[in-house]
């Protein structure tokens, strides 16, 4: 009888790692007939780091309960620490995917640990307050970002939030950010590989959420969501476990970010690539995909990505519909994300569904996880 | 945003040094001593900073008025409105669609923005908040986010992205203010329109401190929407169950206060303060896109924290304290970095003093 | 060597003293009823012995430790649980899980070792899995193991939620008002249960309530609360039959 239980879980997450092989394995086999189109292809690696990005804001939105809105802050960190490590040891480190790796980690690590000093005084606030900091937050991680020149000579660091004239480096260095112009020239592994290592990586951060979820941990984080005076009352210590969770899925989003600024050839601390639209945008992909749902949030994040592509392939609609769904995306997802609410917290409309529920009686099931 | 700030002719209150408040990262000492000559360091300095203060003054008062709506509908509804600031582009757009397209007078205008902004606001409660209302914080901060994007990609669909200018619907230009070395020598007041006063010998070579009509109005209409908000909260009827639905929700339904009743008149007034508030904005800060509410809305609302949200002086003393903080870190120290400064500021603030400068503390029961 | 001593507990809120001078001893497998009219301190005391409100004077006492004005965490580390008036569950998590975070602090591994799956993981899931169905039985709540907490009906939750707490192996059980929103028969089955946890878990149990017929039936001792202050405390039948007692209750 538990050991079903335990099946249960696992199978859960196997149908999600399949269904990545699956679809990486798809659009392999599309791509090597040239049935892909150019854009398309571009945008397969953008579908496993939004992918990333979703299925670790789930961790903070969906199994802690908490609502973040500076995710994409955590990103620009990633991004940044690692595309700075990649062009200061272009030289240094000769192997492109050994240098590549360690970038990863270094955006990894680095995301992790603001997220980790952010979290801290963070986490003791509640509900709205905590929503509206990290919101503030992940704008002053961008706005830092994008006014900040960095520059390495024979002389060492230089750092200034003023001008690339105040680094004073040597005559013929250049900066190597350069603030609202960013990082140009990240090296990188090759195109070709992209794809393949970001699906990897997709897979790793599947398996680390639910390893996380379905530990004593996962459930103690839950608790603290569903009742946080009971979780103390049973001798849960509430911060720890908040700070963790936000810690680890600000972790993954600086995987995304140094999946990103591998991907572009220039890299810029703008509001369009990390500013609160793109939080935003992450937040729909869970809230569509489920809040809580793991393989959900990573479904909606690769739709949704794919959203505009795919309209331009379903041909039978009227180009009217097409071009308005395409030109006004972000209307849509305002209407997605008020009704899908309204729908499913609504303590009217859960009263409905639990009638409905009743009424047909069938074997309900229904995806914790 | 900030550029705009600096940048706006309307906004350079002090005649002699325009466009030096774009000047970024501006080093205070160089700064005064390359643009007046004839003056002596300290006297250009305390007489730039008076109008930064000034400035700073007018912004928060903007902000003030927006806080003034989050506080009331977060006190009230315990809800964070997201959509509070956006409400404000959109009476920017009522304003603007009254006087360009229709051609109608601005008071019209003014009337017309706060007017629909009052039924919009009274609709999304309606439609959006009010079948939440006992379900989790985290849905209702999630629809209103929503409904943020709602009508941020509305005014997109219907006005484009290309911004419009809006024109001030405050007829008074500027207050002159005609010093020299031995003290003030006069005040004149410019209308929009009327053609410029000619000035009596001893002005002409006098120094100018200038003074936008805006900011003057701002600051006044901001102050008395708080002392009206104040005396009605305390007076009369609706303000009482207002009180009463915010510390207890049950308790009040129980007194025979109508409390779906109460959220949407809390709701309507916020709303008109936000109309208010964009007309206003737009009138300092003319360039209006679908974008325009976002920033300051998000502001006021660190503004409402700032002094302690659901207490009316507080979003008052907050917006100003804000207005003057981003102003002068625009000015002092980079006007790339404002906003983080002020984002910073509810930070500090929440961590050190979290209920903010006047507000009380609430503690959940067991 | 008593299992709880509650000696001259007192709290302030403001200027409000709401509980005063409260002297409660309990002896280790005794059950124990706090009684009093609405408003009386009940669960204030409750909210002290749990670390939820500091208590501004006095001492508790737990099997010699002293405990006072510790943290909720601690406080339930060093042996006291409780359940909730307004029952409070892992509503999401299933039957089996609100269990299992009650066993939280008593099989641990690290998160990195599930995250990798580490041996230690099986092992100490397993063991939690067990234990947890264990208690489930006890309560006629296996068979509902994978249930939704919140689906459950109101008197299951009820038992849920003690057998959460005991899940923290507690020295030491507060109870408050158990039988809340139960019609007779349920708080009969109550009775029983409560009476199961005393005995087969040599259980020290402190709970309020004001089911008189609860409280005659199976408290042993009790203390009964007016404004605060202690009334009378002793025997139940002996001080049921106190006329202050009865005063306080029926009213002047």
């Amino acid at each position: 009888m538990l050991k079903l239980n335990m099946k249960k879980t696992t199978r859960q997450s196997l149908v999600t790692y399949a269904i990545v092989i699956i679809a990486f394995v798809v659009f392999q086999l599309l791509s090597s007939f040239g049935a892909l189109s150019n854009l398309i292809e571009g945008q397969l690696v953008n579908l496993c780091l939004y992918a990333i990005l979703a299925v670790s804001l789930n961790l903070v939105v969906g199994i802690s309960g908490e609502l973040s809105l500076g995710h994409a802050g955590f990103m620009c960190i990633g991004a940044f620490t690692s595309a700075f490590f990649s062009k200061i040891c272009t030289d240094t480190i000769g192997n492109d995917f050994l240098r590549f790796l360690i970038a990863m980690v270094i955006g990894t690590f680095f995301a992790a640990l603001v997220g980790f000093l952010i979290a801290i005084p963070v986490l003791r606030l509640r509900g709205d307050y905590l929503a509206i900091v990290t919101l503030a937050f992940g704008q002053i991680i961008m706005t830092l970002i994008n006014s900040m020149y960095v520059g390495i000579d024979k002389n060492g660091l230089h750092i200034s939030f003023s001008s690339e004239s105040a680094l004073h480096l040597e005559p013929g260095t250049s900066p190597i950010i350069n603030g609202s112009q960013g990082i140009t020239g990240t090296p990188s592994i090759d195109s070709d590989y992209r794809f393949f290592v970001s699906i990897l990586f997709l897979l790793l951060t599947l398996a680390v959420s639910y390893h996380f979820i379905n530990s004593r941990t996962g459930r103690a984080v839950m608790s603290i969501r569903d009742n946080r005076i009971a979780a103390e009352s049973v001798g849960l210590n509430v911060t720890k476990y908040k700070i963790l969770t936000f810690t680890i899925a600000s972790a993954f989003a600086g995987l995304a970010g140094a999946i990103f600024s591998h991907n572009i050839p220039t890299l810029v601390a703008t509001t369009k690539n990390f500013g609160y639209d793109k939080s935003i945008m992450i937040l729909v992909f869970v809230v569509l995909g489920g809040i809580g749902s793991v393989r959900g949030s990573m479904i909606a994040a690769a739709l949704l990505t794919l959203l505009p592509e795919l309209l331009r392939s379903l041909t039978f609609l009227p180009d009217g519909i097409r071009t308005f769904v395409s030109e006004n995306r972000m209307l849509i997802y305002a209407v997605i994300l008020i009704v899908v609410m309204i729908f499913s917290n609504s303590p009217r409309f859960v009263e409905i569904r639990a009638r409905l529920k009743a009424f047909f009686r069938r074997g309900t099931k229904k995806e914790a996880v | 945003m900030s550029l705009l700030f600096s940048s706006h002719p309307l906004l350079k209150i002090f005649g002699r040094f325009k466009n030096k408040g774009q000047k970024q990262n501006g080093d205070l000492s160089l700064f005064c001593a390359q643009v007046s000559p004839g003056f002596d360091l300290q006297g250009v300095c305390i007489l730039e900073f008076i109008t930064y203060l000034i400035r700073g003054i007018s912004l928060g008062s903007v902000y003030a008025i927006i806080a003034l709506g989050y506080t009331m509908v977060y006190g009230i509804a315990k809800m964070l409105n997201f959509a509070h600031g956006d409400i404000i582009m959109i009476g920017g757009y009522v304003a603007f669609t009254v006087m360009t397209t229709l051609a109608l007078p601005s008071y019209l205008a003014v009337i017309a923005a706060i007017l629909f902004c009052t039924l919009l606001g009274v609709a999304i409660e309606r439609i959006a908040y009010k079948p939440l209302r006992g379900a989790t914080p985290l849905a209702v901060l999630i629809t209103a986010i929503g409904m943020s994007y709602f009508l941020q990609n509305i005014a997109l669909l219907i006005f484009g992205s290309d911004p419009k200018m809006f024109t001030s619907v405050v007829p008074l230009e500027s207050v002159r203010f005609y010093y020299d070395g031995s003290g003030l020598l006069g005040v004149k007041a410019f209308w929009t329109g009327a053609a410029d006063p000619v000035l009596p010998d001893k002005l002409q070579n006098a120094d100018v401190l200038t003074i936008s009509g805006v900011m003057i109005v701002t600051i006044l209409v901001s102050v008395a929407i708080m002392i009206a908000l104040m005396v009605f909260i305390k007076k009369s009827k609706t303000g009482r169950a207002m009180l009463a639905v915010s510390e207890d929700k049950g308790a009040a339904q129980l007194m025979g206060v109508n409390v779906n009743k109460t959220i949407a008149i809390t709701f309507a007034i916020g709303s008109a303060l936000a109309a208010v508030a964009g007309v206003l904005l737009c009138s300092a800060y003319p360039t209006l896109t679908p974008y325009t509410g976002s920033m300051p809305g998000i502001k006021a609302f660190v503004a409402a924290v700032f002094g302690g949200i659901g207490s009316i002086p507080g979003a008052m003393v907050g917006g100003i304290l804000l207005g003057i903080i981003e102003i002068f870190s625009t000015a002092y120290i980079s006007s790339q970095l404002a906003d983080a400064i002020v984002f910073s500021v509810l930070i500090i603030v929440l961590l050190v003093k979290p209920t903010g400068i006047l507000g009380k503390k609430i503690s959940e029961k067991v | 060597m008593a299992m709880l001593e509650i000696k001259h507990l007192g709290i302030s809120f403001g200027g409000l003293r709401a509980v005063d001078d409260v002297n409660i001893t309990i002896e280790p497998g005794a059950l124990y009823g706090l009684i009093g009219p609405n408003g009386a301190g009940k669960t204030t005391v409750f909210n002290m012995l749990t670390g939820v409100y500091k208590p501004t004077d006095g001492q508790i006492i737990l099997d010699g430790e002293d405990i006072t004005g510790q943290s909720t965490v601690r406080i339930n580390r060093a042996g006291i649980a409780r359940t909730f008036q307004n029952i409070r569950l892992f509503g999401d998590l299933s039957v089996l899980d609100n269990v299992k975070v009650g066993l939280h602090n008593r099989y641990p591994y690290s998160t990195l070792s599930a995250v990798l799956r580490l041996p230690s993981y099986f092992r100490q899931e397993r063991k939690m899995d067990y234990r947890a169905m264990e208690l489930l039985e006890m309560f006629g709540l296996d068979k509902l193991y994978k249930v939704k907490a919140s689906n459950l009906p109101y008197g299951q939750q009820r038992k849920l939620e003690i057998a959460r707490a005991l899940a923290t192996k507690p020295k030491l059980l507060l109870l408050d008002e158990p039988a809340a929103g139960m019609n007779p028969n349920e708080t009969q089955e109550l009775m029983d249960t409560i009476r199961l946890v005393q005995d087969k878990f040599g259980m020290t149990i402190l709970l309020i309530e004001h089911d008189m017929h609860l409280v005659s039936g199976i408290c042993e001792q009790i203390t009964v609360l007016n404004f605060g202050r202690e009334l009378d405390s002793g025997e139940t039948a002996k001080v049921l039959n106190n006329p202050e007692v009865i005063k306080a209750y029926l009213g002047d």
